[in-house]
Formats: C-alpha cells, sequence, structure tokens
C-alpha cells in the first residue's frame, strides 16, 4: 500500500517527550491581561469599551465590523486600564485592552447547558454563537472560523478533515488535548457535522502519538462516517495542503482553498472550543498552550487565558534557566521570535517555546553549492534556491514566477540547507518586496 | 535578558557543506590506500602533492581577492583529491602540482570560489593536463603490484583495458585491412577482456590512481548513498545509459553484441559517475534535470568510447553537460504543487 503522506519534507528531531506525558494545568488568572484588538486574519474589529470601564469575564471587547472578523473578549474580570498600541506576539504592535484584574470570582461557564441537543439548534444560531464566540482556527493561521463553516452555495463540500497532526515539533497541546477532551473533541465535530452535511470525517493524526490515535479510534467506532487517519511523522504533514493531499489525494489549487476541492479542515483545538462556544455560549478567552524548550525550568501544557504575558506561563513553568535567549511565539520551524516576554498569549498560540543559547545562535551563512536538497524537499514543489537568489538581486518579478506566492513559509528549506543559508527569511523578504511594489503600481 | 531575534525556522539540520565535503572525502580514502598498494608510494606523493598544491592555491586566491579563507571547508582538499585520482601512477610529481592549481585557480575561483563554478573543477585540472602533455597523461608507466598479462596488456605496454579495446576494436570492425594474424590476436584479446571483470574489480591493470579498482569505488559510492550525500539519480542514469548503449553498439558482430559490463566496470565511469558527476555546484537540482543529466553523461562517454578519438570519454562528457547544467535547471522546473 502506498503511503499516505505528501512528497518532499524533512524529518527533525521531534522533543516532544518533554510534554507529551503531562495533564495540561490549569495556569493561574494573570493580574494584566493584555488583550489586542486583532488576533484573526482579516477585517480589524472595533473597540466598544473605554478606560476606565468595568468589564467581565466574558464580556465582548470588540465587535466585528466585516464578515471576515471575529470580536475578541474579556479574559479576565476588571478594570480597563487603557486602550494603546502594544507589543504583538505576531512580531507587530496592535491596538490592544489592558485589562488589570480586580480578584473578583470567575463567572462560571460550565455545566449550565450540558444535555443539550444540537440537532435542536438551526444552523444561523450555531453559527451566530461560534462567531459570537470570537471563533478563529487555533492551529495557528487564525482565520474566522464561521466563514469557513459557511462556504459558498457554489461550493460542494464533502470532505471534513480534523488536524491532529502537531507537527511542529516541541509542541504537544493538540496530543495533549485529544486525550484529555476526546469527547468534547468528538462532540464539536458532530456540530461542524451538522453544518456542512459532509460525507466523511478524517481525523489526521501523525504515528507518533499512538495513543491519542487509539482513543480517537475507540471513540468515534460508533459513528460510520468518522474515521482516524495515522500519517508518517513527516514536517510539514500538518499543512493544510498537505494533509488533504495526504489523506485525500487531492490538490489545493495554487492560490485556492481547500473549498476548491471540497473540503473544510479545522484543527482539534478549534473542534474543542467550537464545543465550548455552542454548548455553554462560552466566549474564546482560554486555550492550551504548551510551554517548553530547552530554556525552560518545568516544561508544561497549560491552560491560559488569552491575553495573559509569555512572562508569567514561563514563571508558572519554572521560569528561564540561565542561558534561555530566544523565546517564540509557535513552534521551532514557524514561530516567531519576540523582543520581549511581555507579549500576551493569543488565539493563534500553540506553544511558547524558549531556547537556549546553542540552538539560538544564528549560523553563518556559506554560499549555496547547489545540493539541491531545498528542492527535493519543498513540500510545495518549489525552488527554494532560486528564488531566494532573485529576491538577493531584487528581481522579485523572477522570484513570483518561480512561485514565490506559493510558498507556505514551511522553513524545510532553511532547516535542511547544508550551507545554512536563511532561505525562509530572503522568501519572507520577497513578499514583502513584492506587496510594496504592487502597492505602489 | 537579552532576547535573540530571527527568521523562522529556528532549528537547523545538523549536515554542513564541510561535513558533505569530508564524507566524499573519507568514502574516497580506500580506493586511495588500494592504489598506493598496488602501484607502490609514488601514488601516495601525487596524491599528496595535488591535495596540498589545491589547498595552497586556494589560501592564495582568497588572500589576494580578499575572500573569506575557507581552506578547512574541505571542498580545496577534495578537489585535490578527485584530480589525484585521475591521474596516472607514472606522472612526473610536478604534474599534480600543476593540475591542482589550474583546478582551484581557473576551475574555481576566478569564478568567485565554491559554488560559483560552472564546471567541475578537478575535471577543469585533468583536461588541462591532458591538452598540455598527453604523454605524460596516457602512459601508463607505472605497473601495479600482481599484475597479470591480459589481452597484451603488459608490464611491456602498459595501456589501459579500454585503450586495447579500442584498438582491437578498430581491428576488427575493419579486418579487411589488416593480416590475418591480427585478427586472430584481435579476438582472443577481446575475448579475454570481456572476462577480466576480476581484474577489473580489482585493479591490477592499468589505469588512474583512483579507477583501478570499481569495487571500492564503489563500496565509498555506497557510503555515500547510505548517508544522502549524493543521490542515486545521476550515477543510476549515467550508468545505465552507458551499459544500455555499448550493449547495443559496443560489439564489432552488429548491434547487441557488445558487452555492456566491461564498459561500466573499466575506466573512470564509476568514478566519474559516483564523484564528478554528482558534484553539487556543476550538476543541476532538479529531479528531472540529474536523470538528463546522466543520460547525457552517459550518450556521450559511448560516443567518444566507441567512434571517438579517445578511449575514455568520461572526464570530458561530464564536463560537457556541466555547461548544459543552467539550461537542464530551466527546462526541468517542477511543476508548483497545486499549480
Amino acid at each position: 500500500m502506498r503511503l499516505k503522506t505528501f512528497s518532499g519534507g524533512i524529518h527533525p528531531s521531534e522533543f516532544k517527550h518533554l510534554t507529551e506525558h503531562k495533564i495540561i494545568e490549569k495556569a493561574p488568572i494573570p493580574e494584566q491581561a493584555i488583550v489586542p484588538l486583532q488576533q484573526h486574519i482579516g477585517a480589524p474589529t472595533e473597540c466598544i469599551v473605554e478606560k476606565g470601564d468595568h468589564v467581565k469575564t466574558g464580556q465582548p471587547l470588540s465587535k466585528a465590523t466585516k464578515f471576515v472578523s471575529v470580536p475578541v473578549h474579556a479574559p479576565i474580570t476588571g478594570l480597563v486600564k487603557s486602550i494603546e498600541i502594544l507589543p504583538h506576539p505576531l512580531g507587530i504592535k496592535s491596538l490592544s485592552v489592558l485589562i488589570e484584574h480586580d480578584g473578583s470570582e470567575d463567572q462560571s461557564f460550565s455545566n449550565h447547558n450540558s444535555n443539550l441537543n444540537i440537532n435542536d439548534l438551526d444552523k444561523d444560531t450555531i453559527l451566530d454563537r461560534i462567531r459570537n464566540a470570537g471563533m478563529a482556527g487555533m492551529g495557528g493561521a487564525s482565520f474566522p472560523t464561521h466563514v469557513k463553516l459557511s462556504p459558498p452555495s457554489d461550493k460542494k463540500i464533502d470532505m471534513l478533515l480534523i488536524n491532529g497532526v502537531e507537527c511542529e515539533p516541541f509542541l504537544t497541546a493538540d496530543h495533549r488535548l485529544m486525550l484529555e477532551k476526546t469527547e468534547e473533541i468528538v462532540k464539536g465535530i458532530h456540530i461542524i457535522m451538522r453544518l456542512l452535511h459532509v460525507k466523511r470525517v478524517i481525523i489526521g493524526i501523525e504515528k507518533n502519538k499512538p495513543d491519542a490515535i487509539q482513543l480517537m479510534q475507540k471513540r468515534t467506532k460508533r459513528y460510520k462516517k468518522i474515521s482516524v487517519l495515522s500519517l508518517p511523522v513527516k514536517y510539514p504533514q500538518g499543512g493544510e495542503k498537505q494533509l488533504i493531499y495526504a489523506a485525500l489525494r487531492r490538490c489545493v489549487p495554487s492560490g485556492g482553498l481547500p473549498m476548491d476541492v471540497g473540503c473544510i479542515v479545522q484543527n482539534v483545538g478549534t473542534a474543542f472550543a467550537i464545543y465550548e462556544a455552542v454548548y455553554f455560549d462560552k466566549p474564546l478567552i482560554e486555550r492550551v498552550v504548551t510551554v517548553t524548550g530547552p530554556g525552560i525550568a518545568q516544561p508544561k501544557n497549560v491552560l491560559a487565558r488569552i491575553g495573559t504575558p509569555f512572562k508569567n506561563l514561563i514563571e508558572f513553568c519554572g521560569g528561564y534557566i540561565p542561558s534561555a535567549s530566544k523565546v517564540l511565539n509557535g513552534g521551532p520551524m514557524m514561530g516567531i521570535a519576540q523582543v520581549t516576554d511581555e507579549v500576551p498569549v493569543v488565539k493563534g498560540t500553540s506553544g511558547i517555546l524558549v531556547l537556549d543559547q546553542s540552538y539560538a545562535k544564528i549560523p553563518d551563512e556559506q554560499t549555496c553549492i547547489s545540493c539541491a536538497r531545498c528542492v527535493d524537499i519543498c513540500p510545495m514543489k518549489l525552488m527554494p534556491n532560486r528564488m531566494t537568489s532573485y529576491i538577493e538581486h531584487d528581481q522579485i518579478e523572477d522570484a513570483v514566477k518561480y512561485g514565490l506566492l506559493n510558498c507556505i513559509e514551511c522553513g524545510s528549506c532553511a532547516y535542511i540547507c547544508p550551507a545554512k543559508r536563511h532561505l525562509l527569511h530572503y522568501i519572507k523578504l520577497g513578499k514583502m518586496r513584492y506587496n510594496e511594489i504592487r502597492a505602489l503600481s | 535578558m537579552n532576547l535573540h531575534i530571527s527568521a523562522s525556522p529556528h532549528l537547523r539540520d545538523n549536515l554542513s557543506v564541510p561535513k558533505i565535503m569530508y564524507s566524499v572525502i573519507l568514502s574516497l580514502v580506500p580506493a586511495g590506500a588500494w592504489s598506493v598498494y598496488i602501484f607502490g608510494l609514488k601514488a601516495l606523493w601525487i596524491i599528496l602533492i595535488a591535495v596540498l598544491s589545491a589547498m595552497a592555491t586556494e589560501w592564495i586566491c582568497q588572500t589576494i581577492m580578499k575572500r573569506p579563507v575557507t581552506l578547512f571547508d574541505g571542498s580545496a582538499i577534495l578537489t585535490g583529491l578527485l584530480l589525484a585520482y585521475n591521474l596516472p601512477a607514472g606522472v612526473p610529481l610536478w604534474i599534480p602540482l600543476v593540475g591542482a592549481f589550474v583546478s582551484i585557480f581557473i576551475g574555481k575561483q576566478i569564478f568567485g570560489g565554491l559554488g560559483f563554478n560552472p564546471m567541475n573543477p578537478a575535471l577543469i585540472g585533468r583536461a588541462f593536463l591532458m591538452a598540455s602533455w598527453p604523454v605524460h597523461m596516457t602512459v601508463f608507466q607505472t605497473f601495479p603490484r600482481g599484475m597479470q598479462s591480459l589481452s597484451g596488456i603488459d608490464s611491456m605496454t602498459g595501456a589501459t583495458p579500454l585503450a586495447v579495446f579500442k584498438q582491437m576494436r578498430e581491428i576488427l570492425i575493419h579486418r579487411s585491412e589488416f593480416l590475418p594474424e591480427q585478427v586472430t590476436q584481435a579476438t582472443e584479446s577481446l575475448y579475454q577482456l570481456n572476462r577480466a571483470y576480476w581484474q577489473l574489480l580489482f585493479g591490477n591493470i592499468g589505469g588512474c590512481i583512483g579507477e583501478v579498482s570499481a569495487l571500492l569505488i564503489l563500496i565509498g559510492a555506497c557510503f555515500l548513498l547510505y548517508r544522502r550525500i549524493i543521490g542515486w539519480k545521476i550515477p543510476l542514469s549515467y550508468i545505465g545509459t552507458v551499459a544500455i548503449l555499448t550493449t547495443i553498439f559496443g560489439g564489432v558482430d552488429g548491434l547487441l553484441t557488445g558487452n555492456g559490463l566491461f564498459h561500466i566496470l573499466s575506466g573512470g565511469l564509476f568514478l566519474g559517475a559516483f564523484y564528478m558527476a554528482t558534484d553539487m555546484v556543476t550538476s543541476p537540482v532538479t529531479f528531472a534535470g540529474r536523470l538528463w543529466f546522466g543520460i547525457g553523461c552517459g550518450v556521450l562517454t559511448v560516443i567518444i568510447r566507441l567512434w571517438g578519438g579517445y578511449p575514455e570519454g568520461v572526464s570530458y562528457s561530464i564536463l560537457l553537460m556541466n555547461l548544459v547544467t543552467p539550461l537542464l535547471d530551466r527546462i526541468t522546473r517542477p511543476k508548483v504543487f497545486g499549480g
């Protein structure tokens, strides 16, 4: 039988042993929460609170202005201390609401609606609950979930893929969630099935999580439509296009979306959050974050409120070791290096990775020796060597001809490069230059 | 605390350019050691002089051109080593000295150093020596230990199996122009050559330092393939093409009477296919490009061996295909996933 995977890819060390057997712990409620008003891809939201307002946990802080937009909510109860531009973990600065905890009891969302039958709810109610909960994809890209779940009528969706691949080294948040919240995830999947009428549901999980595969298989056995697919361990198996190809041999067209080939992909974390939003009307105010890496004293999986500063979670995990010198939002392959540890957890933060000096050291670049490794492993079948040399000479048009805009920025090329060329760095630069040029013309 | 920032990815593979170079060098050691055993210490001197001269040239060029000196990234050492492996054991000792200088200076540094050379530097050096001192480069005066008289290859002539093959084949193809005794002798010679696999594998025959033992080159190549330092596409398509074409056209009694196995085991084909054609800088980067590159090398090698002026065609065919590499990369660009 042919292996279910995609062509190309790399096998970095996994480092998952640091946290894969650690139960998700609840992180303490922060004294101060920083809530960026933009935590999704799409139109910005409009702030609806003012400085000095008292807000309660779960209360919306902003409202969506357009369809592709979701509100943010107060993750803690307290006073709005200020609304100002603060560092955002995506490496930008963004308008954020600063809330000071007033020590009062938290509103509880649990158990007030647990025997709900989703078939009693009509689709619009479900979609509204998902949208009002501020749901955005929790795998990292943070695309508004209700948009994905309401495909235009001309797109026929027959497959739902649930992404439990978690191919980024170090990260175990999805893995733990699948083990500890299996039933809830399955319920979340049923909510999506209610919205989409798909023929089949495939839960994709990499083979390095045999316990999660087994458990998911056990819990979904009685549903004919749902199956669990164990995938070879290879990065970036969790990339949307790579997962669709591995599971269904369908190829998302260049510049297209999964719905163009009849698929919707949702992360397991999102499935869980959808369950909470629809059953309990609970907004997205907390998520599982893997706090790990060689620079952390006690790596853990934590359930943290959105808006909790990285610093607090790092302290909760025993603090830094002395040689710690790089803090990332996300995993080592696609994570974004932070200039400060005072940035908050946002909806797309699946991990906080702290690297020590030996990993943080940026290798010296040598000249390309055309070894072709980047071309061999590129999961999008691009030629990173050629594109980057065009970008270095500011020949952006040529780089675009070589497929620059198809790059998914997985970083495999830079990982594999024996000359240690910062290939993805150039590619990101090229994309920025392309946008600049397009804006000018 | 000072935080480092950089673009992702924040993990890098352990493989580096020096590791690649030293792995290739390591895999060439058995063939070199064997060659010292069968040719004597002369072979060792040639290897040492070529390597040191290559390193010295690298250092001088980089110092004069004010480039970072990368003496120990292994690339100059490897170029020197490969050049030495392409020389007969009997050459005067100034030959490797001059050859290595040309390899590094004209073959590599004037183009901008490692990564920018259009053609394989070691083969540039060899081609230069062949053109300038053909007698030194084609007369195999040092005789291998344990050499058996084979098809007239003996201590008197010291020729290579391919040279004898070419000569005898000429006689048999134009047999009417030769005396009957000559034809009989040629038939006998070819018959023996076609059964000399054992000698070809172990190298007790004439030939260059590195190409005498096909077996040890093959073992080194397997190590590199296993460690994924080199890929299978170029060697396989190259050797496969030579085997097929020589089987079809290599015989004297018409089509399909040739001996492909003799051709792939003799001369520098294994050395060339596994070590020179796979040179990363000068070979294509695309999947299809590498297959076509190997096929092209194979076709050119067979044309030179069977119908050209030289008994051996590996180095020229690789050099010619090096020049086609940018074109191959351009026309075999992979189709973008979903594109």
